[in-house]
């Protein structure tokens, strides 16, 4: 079985792989230039005080994001290496 | 002379290598018509004179930024000889992605991946030979902040500049770029989760989370203006009394000399330069260094995170945090800071509201008011806590005051929704505390100091002519604030603290020595000694603590200084944005006084 969330609904200290990216054009366009992209792992490391926004471990950088930008990321979990869009299917 | 490119992610090191590369024989500047900064500079090695052009730290090159397009066209228009890309080693992984596309533009590419010591520090190794085969150019590493690896470095750009290079790779898809680094990065880089890095991750959670965020960022404010504070009594005391010493041997000097040149030179510009150095120089040497400490730690865009969510509130970008820091060293600095905040919008609401933040100019005359009104003068340990309390107080006003106004802003003339925001929070760095202190002594403290003593000294001529130019049977000075006076009153301050606030807009620094001036000037012969003497030459004027609260409010908040101004008219190159600054801060600080005042009056408590 696998689990399908939005980023900003990641726990604290969980990972989870990124199935698409749909927050807005200048959003994705960053994004994609920071290395989040459908397949990217993603790990949410640290809320601020108030609970938003959270920083998120995207390929060995730490990334703050507001909550309304990450609603728009759908991640699923998975175990590492099986393929994309897995719980499509 | 061989023109080189660096370029680069943000946050990788690479104006720190810039400038161990060519030292002192750089030029900053801002790119022809544009509102970005360039800066270029000069080495030599093996003979051979190099120029280095540090290109804007971008995470892309698809010019959807200013900074971007910069970066791109330079790199595209084949101006260069070579082009360096700075990789950070602890997180290769991005950074090829920014290589990769470079890649497609050029194949003159040398690879340069920096922070190794960091790298290997937190468990990360990186194959460096292995790398160069993948990507089919050279790769050097260095250690810029140690200068490890500079010599390879220069090396490498003389063979690359020396060299036929390979053809600009064909242009991929953004997705099949990041696909690429991560293929490369899983073969290249080697990590091991190191203790170092759990305590980095530690670290983070202690300065961010809900228990301990705010309170830690309070305390480490508070710190630092509590060091400003306490430590800025005795330095002050003795530049002080070498002042006056260093007068009296003037005056002998002048003796000769006729009565108005003494005057002139000495009332007027000596005692108002020698105040302004003696008042301004130990807080500043004390705060700037103390601040880039934090700023080296990667302490700030902790700050910027923690806060984020009250600028969510107001509707503009977090990064505003980090331009809010920036003015608290000098508001023209945080109005250049604004370009790193993407959104249109919300950047010229950053620079509109920038001068809310009180500078360092400011702080002499809060502090000096602080002790004098707010903790009765005493000294020592108690009263310098008290008196920091009350300076973080007036700081966080003015940061409400920030919010408040942004918020406004947002919701009348520059209406929209927050963008999009996406901020790094870069590893903490071990702060380079000898570099730290260098720099910014030499950069900031001696800088602002210089700008302030710059216009102290003719301020300081300029108010003793006004003094003793009689029109009538009354001086100018009283004329131009018995004119002011019945206005200021209203506020709660008096004609010549008002009049000091205009004279004081080429540098906030010169506002209280300009005040104590007019107060002198006006007959009675007080001899100022420390600020006790200072108190009671303010009381005898007619000063309660209601005058001193207005008169702290309205330092905090009123027009901003002359080089804020022309910076932010440069920055958004409108004269109708310019004259908004202006007004806003104004009409805040004049409100705020106001109702201090009338409220005061009201119940009857001065």
């Amino acid at each position: 079985m696998y689990e399908t969330l939005c980023l900003s609904a990641l726990p604290e200290g969980e990972s989870a792989y990124v199935t698409e990216v749909n927050a807005g054009p200048a959003m994705d366009r960053r994004l994609t230039d920071l290395g989040l992209v459908r397949g990217t792992r993603v790990t949410c490391v640290l809320k601020s005080p108030a609970g938003d926004p959270c920083a998120y471990l995207i390929r060995g950088a730490l990334i703050a994001l507001r909550r309304t930008d990450a609603a728009g990321i759908t991640l699923e979990r998975r175990a590492q290496g099986q393929p994309v869009g897995a719980a499509a299917t | 002379m061989n023109r080189v490119a660096l370029a680069g992610n943000p946050n990788v090191g690479k104006s720190t290598l810039f400038n161990a590369l060519t030292g002192l024989r750089q030029h900053t500047g801002n790119w022809a018509g544009k509102t970005v900064a360039t800066a270029r500079g000069e080495y030599s090695c093996g003979g051979r004179e190099y120029q280095l052009i540090d290109l804007p730290g971008t995470y892309s090159l698809a010019a959807h930024s200013q900074e971007e397009a910069v970066a791109r066209d330079y790199i595209e228009s084949g101006q260069a000889d070579g082009v360096v890309v700075v990789c950070d080693a602890t997180c290769l992984e991005r950074n090829l992605i920014l290589v990769l596309q470079v890649l497609e533009l050029t194949g003159k590419v040398l690879v340069c991946v920096n922070l190794m010591d960091e790298a290997k520090r937190l468990g990360i190794e990186v194959d460096l030979p292995a790398l160069s085969r993948r990507l089919g150019v050279p790769v050097v590493g260095t250690a810029g902040a140690r200068q490890d690896g500079l010599d390879d470095l220069k090396e490498a750009i003389a063979r690359l500049v020396g060299q036929d290079a390979p053809a600009a790779q064909p242009e991929r898809p953004p997705g099949e770029r990041v696909t690429l680094a991560e293929r490369y990065a899983a073969q290249v880089v080697r990590s091991q989760a190191a203790d170092r890095l759990r305590r980095q991750r530690r670290l983070d959670r202690l300065l961010t989370s809900k228990a301990t965020g705010i309170p830690l960022m309070l305390l480490l404010l508070g710190a630092v203006v509590w060091l400003t504070v306490a430590g800025a009594n005795l330095p002050s005391a003795l530049l002080t009394e070498l002042f006056a010493r260093l007068g009296a041997v003037l005056e002998g000097w002048l003796s000769a000399a006729p009565e108005w040149l003494r005057g002139l030179l000495l009332d007027g510009v000596y005692r108002v330069t020698a105040w302004v150095v003696a008042v301004m120089l130990p807080p500043m040497a004390i705060f700037f260094p103390l601040f880039t400490l934090l700023e080296d730690l990667g302490y700030l865009p902790r700050v910027a995170f923690v806060m984020d969510h009250a600028f969510q509130k107001a509707r503009t970008c977090g990064k505003q945090c980090l331009t809010m820091c920036m003015s608290l060293g000098c508001n023209a600095c945080g109005v250049t800071g604004c370009r790193i905040i993407d959104s249109p919008r919300e950047r010229l609401i950053a620079i509109l509201t920038a001068s809310l933040v009180p500078c360092n100019g400011k702080f002499p005359t809060l502090i000096a008011l602080i002790t004098i009104f707010f903790v009765g003068g005493r000294a020592g340990l108690l009263a310098s806590l008290e008196g920091a309390a009350l300076l973080l107080g007036t700081l966080a006003l003015g940061a409400a005051g920030t919010l408040a106004c942004s918020r406004l802003l947002s919701a009348t003339v520059l209406r929209g929704a927050p963008s999009s925001f996406a901020l790094e929070l870069p590893p903490f760095r071990k702060p380079r505390v000898g570099q730290v202190v260098v720099r910014s002594l030499l950069d900031r403290t001696l800088f602002v100091l210089g700008r302030a003593v710059s216009v102290a000294a003719p301020a300081g001529a300029l108010i003793w002519v006004m003094a003793n130019v009689t029109v009538g049977d009354v001086s100018l000075l009283a004329r131009c604030t018995g004119f002011l006076d019945p206005f200021a009153r209203l506020f709660g301050l008096d004609g010549v603290i008002l009049m000091a606030f205009l004279l004081g807009w080429p540098a906030n620094e010169i506002v209280l020595p300009v005040m104590l001036m007019a107060y002198l000037a006006e007959g009675s012969l007080v001899e100022f000694e420390d600020l006790a003497a200072l108190g009671a030459l303010l009381t005898q004027h007619g000063w309660t603590w209601v005058t001193a609260v207005c008169a702290m409010l309205f330092s905090l908040f009123h027009w901003p200084c002359s080089t804020t101004c022309l910076t932010i008219y440069k920055e958004t190159g409108s004269v109708k944005w310019t004259a908004a600054s202006v007004v806003i801060p104004t009409l805040l600080g004049l409100g705020l006084c106001f109702v201090t005042a009338a409220a005061a009056r009201l119940l009857g408590l001065a």
